[in-house]
């Protein structure tokens, strides 16, 4: 039997895991689909290859996808992410100076703790002329996101009291290291490599700024996953079943020898079993520290693409580009998610599929059950730190109370 | 018209300034990609920025671009303003542009065509190159090969390319490949009887 070729672009990162286990283990295989990967150093490649069609689909930041759907920054083009690729797996990284007047020991931080003794730096280094500066992947990136709304939590305006400029996460450990940032918000394997290299410690993972924060997606654009619907779905079901097997225990030895392969991340294997077991070294030289839902590829449909974290993206968007928010806009980032594809591609399989498309986002305090048409959906808790919770149906008022 | 080109190889970047000289397009800089990249275009203040598709340090200078929307002469994306079918085409030759707004898309067109034939002209030659130095390796490893089935065969130079080529004809692989598999095998058991 032939089978049909999909291309898909990625970025060398930990969490590029499940398109490329989908090759090399045989899940594209068994699906009929023969995968190809194209590997970047940069999204603005990959977003180029995938609206000029040199890519069919492509691992892409969540915010980077709903972004060209809005045109912000390029002329608008219908999108569709079908799959979430990922739950979190950032960290914030400080420099080793930046780290002495901000942390503690070898444990991870408190947010609100790391968050009042850096503001304190960042109102000495403004007065000093030389204000702290934070490395995020994109500015369209979940990452620039969450370490914005950390910082605006605790006191710390973005733009105004730090800046925050844009490094790919490959150029990250490095930069940091040559001291032309005090800080980075990237994946992994690179703040791993930044404490490898002794150059920096990990101050907090996003999992603690938000425990269910939306990171990487499948992304397509409209266009292609309408030409070839049956090839899409068959995507989503060799995605969600190389899913299952990156979580099976006793997998994360294999996994990581073909992750750190020189033409996927080309990283020390070590880093990348680290950060897919969920043990993270804080400091160099230190054991790992044991870090519950530090990534979270699969359990509790972590795959399904809610459309209220599309919303929640949308309004991180409006709040930090400064641009009003408009409810044709909001609708149209929402719409961008495609958990009717998804439902379509899993129905009849093992795979647990949530009845709603939408969901209160950071109201989970424990684990409890929630609505399915399909398997039994548990949803643990989804904690924004400071306690908050976005409603999708209200994000003006959300973005009101907001600092 | 200032154009600035930044380029991860200096070789194409030099194709291309001399293709865009030709054509009278002589306010050229060269950026140096090892240097700081967003102080080197702030200090040029170019019209049009040419820079290779892949180069890594994209995603940096689309954000300079974008907050640049703040400046008196803010830089846009190439296909803000272009046709699709242009912009395709140098996705496709590997350049991506981007240039000031308000530039006329006449003036912007002949810049990015140049560009696109440019770096085509450049994929050609290495391709070319690669095609070259891989016909002169085979070239080596074949006369080896010869020498190796003259003297264990007894036979002339003529009798053992003969021999090479038929069996690679026989087996529909290249004779390159062949010669090397006889070379592997003399390494490996030359010493035997």
């Amino acid at each position: 039997m032939t089978r049909d070729r999909i291309r898909i672009g990625f970025l060398p990162l930990v969490d590029a895991a499940l398109p490329i286990l989908a090759r090399e283990q045989g899940f594209g295989e068994e699906q009929g689909l023969d995968i190809e990967l194209v590997r970047d150093m940069s999204w603005a490649t990959v977003r180029d290859r995938l609206l000029y069609g040199h890519t069919d689909a492509a691992h892409m930041i969540a915010p980077l996808a709903i972004a060209t759907a809005l045109g912000r920054g390029h002329p608008a083009q219908p999108m569709t992410v079908p799959f979430v690729l990922g739950l979190n797996g950032n960290a914030v990284t400080f420099s080793i100076p930046l780290a002495a007047e901000t942390l503690d020991g070898d444990k991870l931080g408190d947010p609100r703790v790391v968050g009042e003794r850096l503001r304190a730096v960042a109102e000495a280094r403004v007065k000093a002329g030389k204000p702290l500066r934070f490395g995020v992947v994109h500015r369209y990136s979940s990452h620039n996101y969450m370490l914005r709304y950390w910082l605006a939590a605790v006191g710390i305006r973005p733009d105004a009291d730090v800046e925050i400029v844009t490094i790919s996460p490959p150029f990250a450990a490095d930069a940091l290291g040559a001291g032309m940032v005090d800080g980075i918000c990237v994946g992994e394997p690179w703040n791993s490599v930044a404490v490898d290299q002794g150059v920096g410690r990990i101050a907090l993972v996003t999992a603690q700024i938000w425990r269910r924060g939306v990171e990487k997606v499948l992304a397509m654009r409209t266009e292609t996953a309408e030409r070839m619907p049956d090839v899409t779905l068959r995507l989503i079901r060799a995605l969600h079943a190389a899913a299952a097997a990156f979580v099976a225990p006793g997998s994360a030895e294999a996994s990581a020898a073909i992750l750190s392969r020189a033409d996927y991340l080309d990283a020390p294997e070590d880093a990348v079993l680290r950060a897919i077991t969920d043990r993270v070294r804080l400091t160099q030289g230190e054991a790992p520290a044991h870090i519950p839902d530090f990534m979270f590829q699969y359990r509790q449909a972590a795959n399904f693409p809610w459309r209220s974290q599309a919303a929640w993206l949308y309004s991180q968007m409006t709040r930090w580009d400064g641009t009003p928010f408009r409810p044709e806009e909001a609708a149209q980032a929402e719409q961008v998610f495609r958990p009717d594809l998804y439902r379509a591609a899993l129905a009849g399989s093992g795979a647990v599929l949530p009845g709603a498309s939408s969901k209160l986002e950071g109201a989970i305090k424990e684990e409890l059950g929630a609505g399915s048409i399909q398997g039994r959906l548990m949803l643990g808790a989804d904690r924004f730190f400071d306690g908050r919770a976005f409603d999708p149906d209200d994000i003006p008022a959300y973005l009101g109370a907001l600092p | 018209m200032r154009i600035a080109i930044i380029d991860t190889s200096m070789t194409r970047a030099a194709i291309i300034s001399e293709g865009l000289r030709e054509a009278g397009l002589d306010d050229l800089v060269l950026i140096d990609g090892d240097g700081p990249l967003v102080a080197q275009i702030e200090a040029a203040n170019p019209e049009v920025v040419l820079i290779n598709l892949e180069n890594p340090s994209r995603d940096m200078i689309e954000e300079y671009f974008a907050v640049s929307r703040a400046l008196a002469r803010p830089i846009a994306m190439f296909v803000d303003q272009s046709n699709p079918e242009t912009t395709a085409a140098a996705v496709d030759a590997g350049v991506s542009a981007y240039i000031i707004d308000g530039l006329s898309k006449q003036r912007i067109m002949p810049v990015v065509d140049l560009a696109v034939r440019r770096f085509k002209a450049f994929a050609r030659l290495q391709a070319e190159l690669h095609e070259a130095k891989s016909a002169l390796a085979d070239r080596i490893t074949i006369d080896k090969a010869k020498a190796i089935l003259m003297r264990r065969r007894g036979i002339d130079e003529p009798a053992a390319y003969a021999l090479l080529r038929g069996h690679a004809m026989k087996s529909n692989r290249r004779i390159g490949e062949v010669a090397e598999a006889i070379i592997t095998s003399e390494q490996l058991m030359g010493d035997l009887p």
